[in-house]
This record gives structure tokens, sequence and C-alpha cells, in this order.
């Protein structure tokens, strides 16, 4: 047999089996196989792509959570500095409030005390007066004991009653 | 033109560059060395030549029967039983079916095992033993004439042929239903073992060879290219089987190789777009080339038959030469009987290592040749949807 010409009953039953292999392979075969692949690339694409997504989302979620926290830390910083400010204001208003009570308390204490004073005064000048009435009496009934002293005594008293 | 310069240009890079430098040699070499077209074999085939030159008229003196150039034809050509041994004097072979339509006995089918190797004759039927039909089944005549029936015959290549098909669409059915029955479940295809190694192969062909090669209209010519890349290499790797059911010189024959061509040759031309035959007929170039000698169009419409053309020679050659080479080498044993023991221990020795090194370069190149003929159709396929130049200086 010649090896360069072809043999019409080769060709023939080749005709056949490839044309046989071709349209099954081509249509129950390759089809499906390279479709399943296509559709397997698309998922794993969809896949990767919504892990993305996610992934991006929970990015999201952890910087809206550390946002929340820093704003709470500063919300804290500013109640912190209020209720300070609170405190120093009512401590502040105490000790103003403290000084004006002392202030009254003193000068009622100032009053009574002078109050308390005059009285006194007025009880020892009272005493006084009687101790000096008293004094002046013995002195005197001693002074007159003897008639000219009286004498002597009521002309001055006279004297200085006329001299008034 | 520029385009079309281009494109040529790009066949011959994508042919010769891209990982097989072989083609643009092998196309020098077939222009100077007729059909023995591979570089390694050019070696070798002056070595076979040399080897069939001398030694045969050795063992004529030694009285060998070994007719080394006689075995190679024999075994890669086409038969029409299967030939396995021949244990002493008594042949051991496959006997497979002959259909023939004789000019006077009609349509006759008998087994092959009626010829009894050869030597007898069936019904008018025999095989010729010399002149134009040596080796093919004739008719004898009433009249003496001997002439040639319609031959339909199962022979060997064409057995192997139809049970590689035959396994070969199981396989991938196999692989198909596989993944037809996670229709809808994509989280679900993923295959492991065998099918996931066809669906690596299937997936290269298509994102490495198809879809570059063609362009955005790729997914219609898949299922072809792939049926093409996936009956050439199994019939090259079957091929490189030497014993029963492989062995038997598929891809290396000639007629099925045309047929393969003639596939891509309609496909190219049958989808071809308008585009592509304006430039086949009336080419953008100076019009004195086209009027009144129509001398781009000559040689465009040489182009679309050169293409298949090459394609069929080009698998034909490189799987035959391989055939040839391998049994070739083998022969060099009994060859070398004759010369002595040593000689023969060490030829023997060398014969091997060779056989089983072009063993493996046939591997490869069983993958080479199916991947260059899938690559180069989806090319033609790729330049027959030439769309409209937009550009026009």
């Amino acid at each position: 047999m010649s090896l360069l010409t072809p043999d019409p009953g080769l060709l023939f039953w080749m005709l056949v089996s490839f044309g046989i292999v071709f349209f099954v392979l081509a249509k129950y075969g390759f089809h499906i196989i390279v479709k399943m692949v296509d559709e397997r690339k698309a998922y794993i694409d969809r896949s990767l792509e919504s892990a993305r997504q996610a992934n991006e989302r929970l990015k999201g979620i952890k910087e809206e959570g550390e946002r929340i926290l820093s704003e709470a830390r500063d919300e804290q910083v500013r109640i912190l500095k209020e209720a300070n400010e609170i405190r120093t204001n009512i401590i502040n208003k105490a000790k103003d409030q403290a000084h004006v009570e002392t202030g009254k308390i003193m000068e009622e204490a100032r009053v009574n005390i002078q109050k308390e004073k005059e009285t006194a005064m007025r009880e020892i000048h009272n005493q006084i007066a009687v101790l000096s009435i008293g004094i002046a009496e013995k002195i005197l009934r001693k002074n007159l004991e003897n008639k000219p002293a009286q004498v002597e005594l009521v002309d001055k008293l006279i004297e200085e009653a006329q001299l008034n | 033109m520029k385009l079309n310069k281009f494109n040529k240009t790009k066949i011959l890079v994508i042919a010769g560059l891209t990982r097989n430098p072989l083609p643009i040699v092998k196309h020098l070499l077939t222009m100077f060395m007729g059909w023995r077209v591979k570089p390694a074999m050019t070696v070798w085939s002056i070595i076979l030549f040399f080897s069939l030159g001398t030694f045969p008229a050795h063992s004529e003196e030694q009285a060998t029967d070994l007719n080394v150039r006689e075995l190679i034809l024999d075994h890669v050509g086409d038969g029409y039983g299967w030939h396995i041994t021949t244990f002493g004097h008594t042949p051991i072979s496959i006997p497979l079916p002959i259909i023939v339509k004789g000019r006077e006995s009609g349509w006759q089918v008998f087994s092959s095992a009626k010829f009894h190797h050869g030597h007898e004759s069936y019904k008018g039927f025999s095989i010729a033993k010399g002149g134009d039909y040596k080796g093919k089944i004739v008719e004898t005549l009433a009249s003496g004439e001997e002439v040639r029936p319609w031959d339909f015959s199962l022979t060997k290549n064409a057995f192997a042929l139809v049970l590689s098909s035959i396994v070969l669409i199981i396989l991938i059915l196999f692989c198909a239903n596989w993944y037809k029955k996670r229709q809808g479940k994509p989280e679900e295809a993923s295959p492991g073992g065998f099918i996931a190694f066809v669906e690596m192969v299937i997936m290269s062909v298509v994102d490495g060879v198809i879809k570059p090669c063609i362009g955005k209209n790729y997914k219609r010519y898949t299922p072809y290219l792939l049926t093409v890349f996936f009956f050439i290499i199994f019939n090259n790797l079957l091929g490189l089987i030497p014993i029963f059911p492989g062995g038997a010189n598929v891809t290396g024959n000639i007629a099925v190789t045309c047929i393969l061509a003639l596939f891509t040759f309609v496909i190219v031309n049958i989808y071809g777009t308008k585009e592509y035959w304006k430039e086949i007929f009336w080419p953008d170039v100076p019009t004195w080339l086209k009027i009144p000698l129509p001398i781009m169009p000559a040689i465009e419409l040489v182009g679309v038959f050169t293409k298949p053309f090459a394609l069929m020679i080009r698998l034909f050659a490189n799987i035959l030469a391989g055939h040839a080479i391998v049994l070739g080498l083998t022969c060099m044993i009994f060859l070398t009987v004759s010369l002595g023991a040593a000689m023969n221990t060490g030829m023997s020795v060398l014969s091997i290592v060779m056989t089983i090194f072009i063993d493996c370069v046939e591997l490869l190149v069983a993958y080479i040749q199916a991947y260059v003929f899938t690559m180069l159709s989806a090319v033609f396929i790729g330049l027959s949807q030439v769309e409209p130049h937009h550009v026009k200086n």
C-alpha cells in the first residue's frame, strides 16, 4: 500500500468515525464541560466579589465602631470637665456663702457684745453710783458727826447751788 | 494588504515561535527532502538509509530473511488483519471483517482469516502480491483481469480508529456526565483525579490556544477544536503502545489526516466572513496585481488550499516518521545478529537506549502535533473571521 495515497475505504471509515466523535463530543461532551467550567469560574468570581464586599462592610463597621468609641471618649472628657467645673462652682459658691454667713454672725455677735457691754457698763455705772452713794453716805455720816462740819457743808452746798 | 501581510507573518510567527520552532524547520526540510521532515529524523533516516542499504546485503549472504524496509512499511501501513506476531512459521493475527463490493460478486462481507494471511483467495477476492494494488484486495474477473473493488473493509487502521473513537467518546462523556450531574450547582463542580486532569487539558487548550487564536467568536469553534485535539492526541498516544489495541499508525495515515484537514478546511471556509472572501478575490493591493492578470487572487486562492494541505502533511509525516524510527531502531538488534555476539550485544543496548529516548521524544511529539494541528486550525479559523478595515490609508 502506498503511504502517500489515501485509501478510499479508510477515508470512509475516518469520515464516519470522526464525524460521529465530533457530533457526540461537541453536543454532549465538551460543550457541557466548558459551560460548567465557565459557570464555576463565574461563581468563584462572584464569591470573591461578595467576600470583598463583606470585607469592605466589615471595615466600615470597624471604622464606625472606632468612631463611636472616640466620640464616647470625647463625651466622657467633656462630661468630666463639666463636672469639674460644676464642683468648683459649688465650692466657690459655698465658700462665698460661708463668708457672708460668717460676716453676718460676726456682726450679730459684735452687736450683741456691744449690747452686753453697754448693759454691763450701765450696771457697772449703777453699781458704782450705788457704791459711791454708799461711800459718800458713809463719808458724810462720818464727816457730819460734828456740827461745824455740818454747817460748813450746808454752806458749801448752798454756795454751790447758788453758784449753779 | 498591510493587514494581510501582517496576518501571514502572524501565522508564521505563531506556527514557528510559540513553544514549537519545529514547523518552520520542517517546512524547509519538506521542500528539500520530501515527506521525511523531522529534524531529529533526518539524522536517523540517514542512519536507517545506510542500514537498509548495507545490512540486507550481509543478511542475504547469511541467509537471514529479515527485510527491514518491508517490515517497517508493513508496520506503518495498513493491513487486512491485525498481525500481532509470528510464532515460528505461524503468523498470529486478529482477523478483521472484509467489506467489499465486487464488480461481479456484489457486496461481500467475510473475515480476513479466509485469506490465510494473503496466501489464498476467497470468492474471487485476493490480496495482490504485486503490481499497482500491492497489498490491497483485488477481484479477479472471469476474464482473468485483476480490478480493485469498492473496499470498505475494517482494516487494521480503520479498526483501531473505530476502537479509539469509542474509547474517546466514553472517556469524554464520562467526564461530561460528572459535570452534568452538578449542573446548576457550580459550588460543587470542582472535580479531582482523572476528570480534573481532563479539565486541565481542556482548559489549557481553550485558554491557551483557541481564545487567543480566534478572538471574540471563539466559543462557536471550541467543541470542534477540542474534538480535534483530543482525537489526535489520543490516537497519537495509542499508536505509541506497541501491543494491541495500540500500535496502529492511525494519525500517521494520510487518509486520517486528510479527513481532519478537510474538516478544518470546510469549517474555515463555511464560516468565513464576507471580508475574508473579499480579501481572497479582491485584496487590498495595487490594481495591476489584480487586472488583467489576477496574480494576487490566484496566490490567495492557492493559499486557501495549501493551508489544510500543510496540516494534513505535517501530522501524517511526523507520526509516520516517529513509528518508522522506533521500528528501525528495534530492527538494529536483529540486523546485527550476523556481526557476532559482541557487536550484537553492543548494538542491542544502543538500540534499546535509543528506542527509549525516541519513544520519550514521541510522547512529546504526540502532544506537540495535536497542539500544532489545533492551534493552526484555530489560526486559520481566526483569519477567516476578518472584520472590515475601518482605517484605510
